[in-house]
């Protein structure tokens, strides 16, 4: 972590539920959760709230699903962390490993559906271009997803567009897939709250 | 207007308007990723188009450059956030687009 109050910064009350943590899952406090967990006024309570809702709220993509766009996401902006992270997690929800790496390695050839196909590869170019036009759109609704899914998407999309980018400028370190793991486990229990 | 949409808008609201070390200009700046100049504006340029590429001499320039730690923390963020809402209101914009045509 470049910045050493998101590390050792928190105050005893935040230091002693690091410390629980440790303990229970007999693995490192992730960066991401020391990251939340520092002023959360400022950052950590309302992009958890945002996070929670996009990727556990109702919707009609599954947690998997939207999982599985968290990972594409960090992927397209080469986050090793929340690919990671979020790739667990997405293998987790679906039950199958296999699928979530195919399509983070070749996405127009993985077996999934149309919908959430169109939806990924709309994600990816929003993320790396910075932009995406009414025809990227239309080709998404063509392949069969609502707009309401697509607006969905595009909070998924949201949300790790901006964790990625803090988990890459403070510098996350990226842990074994034991630890990472233990926060899929997490992550699918609890949400983002 | 939707929960995500409302949640959205107080992170906007907290991060640029609320209290903060670092001064109201600095963290607009920061979210637009323009007037900013020297090792921060590089540094905020650097997370919203290729956060990946930050390293830690980037970091270290902010901070020589007269900036706290909490200072960096709250700008870092708000260039984050700046760039994702632009990405997330392209999205939109283009869903509109296709829905009147």
């Amino acid at each position: 972590m470049r910045l050493q109050i998101l590390d050792s910064g928190h105050g005893f009350g935040t230091k002693v539920l690091f410390a629980l943590i440790r303990a229970v899952s007999r693995q490192p406090v992730l960066d991401v959760i020391k990251l939340v967990k520092y002023r959360p006024d400022f950052y950590g309570d309302p992009m958890s709230k945002i996070t929670h809702e996009a990727m556990r709220g109702p919707c009609s993509w599954s947690v998997a699903d939207r999982e599985l766009m968290a990972a594409l996401v960090a992927k397209t902006n080469q986050c090793e962390f929340c690919t990671k992270a979020h790739s667990a997690v997405a293998q987790r929800a679906f039950g199958n490993g296999e699928k979530v790496s195919a399509c983070l390695v070749d996405l127009d050839a993985a077996a999934i559906g149309e919908p959430l196909r169109a939806t990924l590869l709309m994600l990816r170019k929003l993320t790396s271009e910075n932009g995406v036009d009414a025809d990227d759109i239309r080709a998404v609704l063509a392949a069969g997803a609502s707009p309401r899914q697509i607006e969905d998407a595009l909070a998924v999309c949201f949300s790790f567009n901006v964790i990625g980018r803090l988990a890459d400028a403070f510098g996350f370190s990226v842990p074994g897939p034991d630890a990472f793991e233990a926060g899929a486990k997490y992550l699918l229990a609890r949400g983002y709250r | 207007m939707s929960e995500i949409e409302q949640a959205r808008k107080a992170l906007v609201s907290r991060i640029l308007e609320g209290p903060s070390k670092a001064s109201p200009s600095q963290r607009r700046d920061a979210f637009n990723n323009s007037g900013l100049a020297g090792p921060l504006g590089m540094l905020v340029d650097k997370v919203a188009k290729h956060a990946s590429r930050v390293t830690d001499e980037d970091i270290a320039a902010a901070r020589k450059s007269g900036l706290s730690e909490d200072q960096i923390f709250e700008i870092v963020v708000c260039g984050a956030v700046g760039q994702a809402t632009r990405q997330y209101d392209a999205g939109l914009t283009a869903l509109e687009a296709a829905g009147k045509e």
